[in-house]
């Protein structure tokens, strides 16, 4: 079989990728707000699940994680009596995006923190409530700076999503390795993936560079 | 059984923790062994990378920086399954743990040569003026008065590529190569109990990053500061 015939189980697997890719981008940079801004936080609760969250996220390995909650979480349910049998999607999307979660959220407390202590000074002075000075102040000027870290991490992400073909999730990666089984013609097969997640990298990156554009448009001068 | 040791699985999670304890630490040595290799790896080839990617020709840059970009962009487990399956097709064949080893070396080559770069981009112009001066030729200042300046520098900072690298070892696990994930993995479908040699894996991977980074900063502060800061 020649190349072209790769082509559309190779597709189906693209597909998966990039819903995979998604998804867990956007639950990452929900707990990348949540835990950044949490890490930040007076209330010493907040803070120290926050800390937790990222430390344990960070210091162990993605693959660990995704073989934790796919297969040990439906073990520790049993255990108390629920069920937590997650599908291979949700223990996917789940376990990448807590991951890159944890990575953002030291960029978004990094980002928070390099926001000039003027500004916070300045807030107090026009009487902001705390709440008030991270929103309306503090994130505005804060998120420009995070998007360069944000779009280095979409593109790990991308690129962890093949983790996922190991637990029977049929991304790229996987259809690769079913195609490879039943033709025997690896280097096809893997260069052809080799160059789609390539350019599934290099549009996201593209995608991010807009995306940063536009949030930090506020920062360009108007005429 | 594995490594002819015995799992107790009759008498609590606790005996079975303990009992499976040792097969794990013969694992995390794998893990430590293969994250050394391909750190030196990745050391020698992002040098290889920096030092292509910055030469006045372009016929040499561009593609450096094009392999740069790709190994950077592609997934470390479909690098790895290429160079398992397809190298030997082509005669090579290496052991699964050096095709590991050299996949993670390849991956985080593109990473260490980008720091290498910054490195070398941030030796002052005042050091090249003054070999010209000197009527150094343009190699020999690159390899005797650029480098040695620029790589004492970078080195704490790819310390913490190290431990990025010992985070990717268990996709190694794919190829066979036995670290601690794979072993867990091995016990768990022979014991139909996940959960604690999982989370025991867990466990062992906070400890040793937490330890690897904290030696990492330590390296930081005490090295020598040699040759010139980094911008």
């Amino acid at each position: 079989m020649d190349w072209q015939g790769y082509l559309h189980p190779l597709a189906q697997g693209a597909w998966v990728t990039m819903e995979l890719t998604v998804y867990s981008t956007v639950l990452g940079g929900l707990m990348s707000f949540l835990a950044g801004i949490g890490k930040l936080s007076s209330n010493p609760l907040i803070k120290a699940v926050s800390v937790v969250y990222i430390e344990v996220f960070r210091g162990t390995s993605l693959l660990v994680q995704l073989f934790w909650l796919y297969f040990a979480l439906p073990i520790a349910g049993d255990m108390i009596g629920i069920d937590l049998r997650l599908p291979p999607v949700a223990a996917g999307v789940l376990a990448l995006g807590l991951n890159i979660g944890a990575y953002g959220a030291e960029v978004v407390r990094g980002a928070i923190q390099s926001v000039n202590p003027s500004q916070y000074e300045a807030a107090t002075a026009l009487n902001f409530t705390p709440r008030q000075a991270l929103w309306r102040v503090a994130l505005p000027q804060a998120i420009p700076e995070m998007m360069p870290s944000f779009s280095n991490l979409a593109v790990q992400n991308l690129k962890d999503t093949a983790l996922a073909s190991l637990i029977s999730l049929s991304d790229l990666a996987f259809k690769a390795e079913q195609l490879r089984n039943y033709y025997q013609d690896s280097t096809t097969i893997y260069t052809m993936i080799l160059f789609m997640y390539f350019g599934m990298a290099l549009v996201l990156s593209g995608m991010m560079r807009l995306l940063e554009h536009s949030v930090g448009r506020w920062r360009e001068p108007r005429y | 059984m594995l490594f002819g040791l015995a799992w107790n699985t009759a008498h609590g999670e606790a005996a079975f923790a303990l009992s499976i304890l040792p097969m794990l630490l013969i694992g995390l040595l794998v893990t430590i062994e293969a994250s050394v290799v391909g750190f030196f790896v990745a050391m020698v080839f992002g040098l290889v990378l920096a030092v292509l990617k910055s030469a006045p020709l372009r016929i040499v840059s561009w593609p450096a920086t094009f392999v740069t970009e790709f190994l950077r962009d592609t997934p470390l487990l479909v690098q790895l399954f290429f160079l398992y399956y397809v190298l030997p097709e082509y005669g090579i064949v290496l052991p699964a743990f050096l095709t590991g080893a050299l996949a993670l070396g390849l991956q985080y080559s593109a990473y260490t040569s980008e720091v290498y770069r910054a490195g070398i981009e941030a030796v002052p112009r005042g050091q090249h003026e003054a070999a010209k001066a000197l009527d150094i030729p343009p190699r020999r200042t690159f390899t005797h008065i650029v480098l040695p300046q620029a790589v004492p520098r970078v080195v704490p900072a790819l310390g913490n590529y190290l431990v990025s690298i010992m985070k990717d070892v268990p996709v190694l696990s794919v190829v066979t190569v036995l670290e601690m994930l794979n072993v867990a993995k091995i016990i768990g479908d022979q014991t139909f109990d996940y959960l604690v040699p999982l989370s025991m894996v867990g466990a062992l991977y906070l400890i040793l990053t937490l330890l690897a980074s904290s030696l990492v900063r330590m390296l930081d502060v005490s090295l020598p500061k040699r040759g010139i800061p980094l911008r």
